[in-house]
């Protein structure tokens, strides 16, 4: 049986959606039970003396009156306002901007569209009023960015997976441990760029443990630099992570557990065939959103190396965030150009995951 | 005495069990049940072990760094640049601390930090709170759609974002060489009193509160706003303190941003002041790294006791988003 409630001012409109029975009490139920059909509708009178109770509301959303429209955008204002300055507005001029000759951030005068920006950015066209190039971007910035987010986004996702799935079999001291996991997460991240750089320094703990003397960081090779950079960006995704996977496999069924069990399947296969479908839903948030944080990776290089690249004046360590904040000031449109080209990366990676993770992840 | 009959297999049909107790024994190849018992505790607590190990072993290195950075800060610059390393600094160098505050403004940084850290966090609780509730209880055309838009703006990398907010807060007149110190606050608070992640976090806590408050509340007389204050938010009250300390975090590591619109020294925050100080020997020109570790200490423990009295609150906070993908 349905209940149906009904505007006391206009007995035809139908205010509300259907009362379930589980809205009365059994007593009440019971009482209007007597005497009626299944099915059939009964007007039930909610009388009140307060004004506000002229509409009543049920189900899953409260205000279902299209006249109460603006009091919810009223609510949304604040919002909206700093959204549309903040957030909405920049974006489309920055990708203005991106496109502006001889655009000055001081006047805000250009002259004109074009596409110089971005050629003059990837190295195809010369800076104009010299013949030189700039290849920093090219040479540096992307390579880096990609070499950063196609080592540490994989790595530490495996490393995140088999540590939540080792601490997942802990039977004491599980929550200390997790603990102890989760701690990185809460630095602050120039500070431990500079532990990083001092267990890096060639006189530092690495150095002597491996019995080298590599020069990790200043002075250093590019390629050489790249393996500090990416085991810090590795060690500091991993707390977030870590913690994602562990109560993502909390919540997996303990029977596919102990099915495998039975059918006495070797752990790999436990992990593969169980623990990795089961966790794909949290692994394919995890890809998403580090990648997009790989992308733009800057803090771990000032964090580390101060400076765009290992020695003064060079630039090899650039990332496209980096080259982006470098050039702000000075060369607006060129940073703008730079960060459109990164935008549109992200955007690229981040459908082309979605679109093949339809197929891969089960929900 | 009883008899016990070794057979491979019994016909149940044929022979009369009358009495007769029948032991059976399984095996598997030439062990039987109690030694593939004991072989599975043996292995078992080995796996166990073996598991014990290698967490701690990981944990170690885990925290690592944080050990080093504080060993380090106690030691004399001699020994941390001895090519034999040592796991304990030989003479205690308190006097490093000392040190750090004559060079590093902590003061000046931590009050800035604390100061944009408290209204950021103000202006983000009030926009959230607001948005969250019109998103999950209140019914408007177009409502999922724009809910859609505001997750899609996730995507967008603030770098986008950052130059021509640069150029919006330099119109305003935050930005500038006249800057005031006000001018700095306002131009690293107000752009970041919107985030779109909170919106989501406290959407889906307001929405598992169920109507029939709000049907009480109407009964009572009370009117929407009246009931979001009252009702809604002591209810939401740990994700709302989630959402405090993580902005409060933010805040403390945030870097980027003022750097580029503060135009003195003392206006920024604590990673500018941290990564901005020298701690070069004035004589030998090489970096102390005794007093640079003392400093990053110095940064790190206010970011320690937080993550003491609130982990609960942190660790939530952070692991809700990934509950549902």
């Amino acid at each position: 049986m349905n209940f149906k409630l009904f505007n006391k001012k206009n007995d035809s409109t139908i205010v509300n959606e259907e009362f379930s029975k589980s809205t009365f009490t059994d007593s009440t139920y019971g009482e209007l039970n007597e005497g009626l059909n299944e099915k059939e509708n009964i007007t039930v009178n909610i009388v009140s003396r307060k004004k506000v109770n002229k509409n009543y509301q049920v189900g899953g959303v409260l205000d279902q009156e299209q006249s109460n429209n603006w009091k919810a955008w009223l609510y949304l204002a604040p919002v909206l306002i700093l959204m549309a300055v903040f957030l909405i507005y920049p974006l489309i001029n920055t990708i203005a901007i991106s496109f502006m000759e001889n655009y000055s951030n001081v006047t805000g005068a250009s002259d004109g569209f074009t596409f110089d920006n971005f050629a003059i950015v990837l190295g195809l066209k010369p800076i104009p009023g010299t013949d030189v190039y700039e290849t920093n971007l090219v040479r540096y910035a992307i390579p880096n960015t990609f070499i950063i987010v196609f080592v540490t986004v994989p790595l530490s996702i495996v490393i995140a997976l088999l540590i939540s799935v080792l601490l997942n079999k802990l039977k004491w001291f599980q929550k200390i441990y997790q603990t102890i996991f989760f701690l990185p997460y809460v630095t602050n991240a120039i500070a431990v760029g500079m532990v990083f750089s001092v267990l890096f320094d060639t006189n530092g703990l690495v150095n002597y443990i491996f019995n080298s003397d590599t020069i990790w960081i200043y002075n250093a090779d590019r390629w050489v630099a790249m393996i500090p950079l990416c085991i810090y960006i590795v060690w500091s995704s991993l707390p977030f992570k870590i913690l994602i996977l562990l109560s993502g496999l909390q919540n997996v069924d303990k029977q596919y557990y102990q099915a495998a069990k039975i059918d006495a399947a070797p752990q790999w296969k436990v992990l593969t065939k169980i623990t990795v479908p089961a966790l794909s839903p949290q692994i394919l948030y995890l890809m998403v959103t580090s990648f997009i944080g790989a992308f733009k990776e800057y803090t771990a290089v000032v964090g580390l190396f101060n400076n765009p690249g290992t020695s003064p004046g060079t630039y090899n360590m650039y990332t496209m965030v980096y080259y982006i904040y470098d050039n702000l000031n000075i060369h607006t449109s060129r940073a703008a150009a730079a960060a459109v080209i990164l935008f549109a990366i992200i955007l690229v990676f981040t459908f082309l995951q979605l679109w093949l993770s339809k197929r891969r992840v089960t929900y | 005495m009883e008899q016990i009959i070794k057979k491979e297999y019994i016909d149940f049909n044929k022979t009369k069990l009358d009495g007769q107790q029948i032991r059976l024994v399984i095996k598997e190849g030439n062990r039987s049940v109690e030694n593939l018992k004991k072989r599975e505790t043996v292995s078992k607590t080995f796996w166990l072990i073996l598991t014990y190990v290698v967490v701690t072993f990981l944990a170690l290195l885990m925290i690592l760094p944080f050990y080093w950075m504080i060993i380090t800060s106690l030691k004399l610059n001699d020994e941390i640049l001895a090519s034999q390393q040592t796991f304990f600094p030989t003479v205690v160098m308190w006097s490093n601390y000392v040190h750090v505050f004559q060079v590093f403004d902590f003061t000046t940084y931590m009050l800035n930090t604390i100061v944009v850290a408290v209204f950021s966090t103000i202006g983000t609780l009030i926009t959230t709170v607001l948005a969250a509730f019109a998103f999950a209880k209140l019914n408007f055309k177009g409502r999922d759609a724009l809910f859609m838009v505001f997750l899609m703006t996730m995507m967008i990398p603030g770098e986008m974002m950052v130059i021509s907010n640069y150029i919006t807060v330099a119109s305003f007149g935050w930005v500038g060489m006249e800057q005031s110190l006000t001018d700095a606050y306002l131009a690293m608070i107000v752009p970041f009193w919107v985030s779109v992640y909170y919106i989501y976090l406290l959407r889906q806590n307001f929405k598992q509160v169920p109507n029939e408050l709000y049907l009480a509340a109407k009964v009572d007389g009370k009117g929407d706003f009246s009931y979001l204050l009252r009702v809604m938010i002591p209810l939401a009250a740990p994700t709302l303190i989630s959402i405090t300390i993580l902005k409060f975090m933010g805040t403390w590591n945030s870097y980027v941003w003022p750097n580029l619109v503060t135009y003195k020294d003392e206006y920024r925050l604590i990673s500018n002041g941290l990564r901005g100080s020298s701690f070069t020997d004035p004589e030998g020109g090489y970096v102390q790294y005794g007093y640079q570790m003392a400093a990053t200490v110095v940064v790190t423990v206010p970011l320690f006791l937080l993550f003491v009295f609130f982990r609960k609150y942190i660790m939530r906070g952070v692991g809700r988003a990934g509950i549902k993908g």
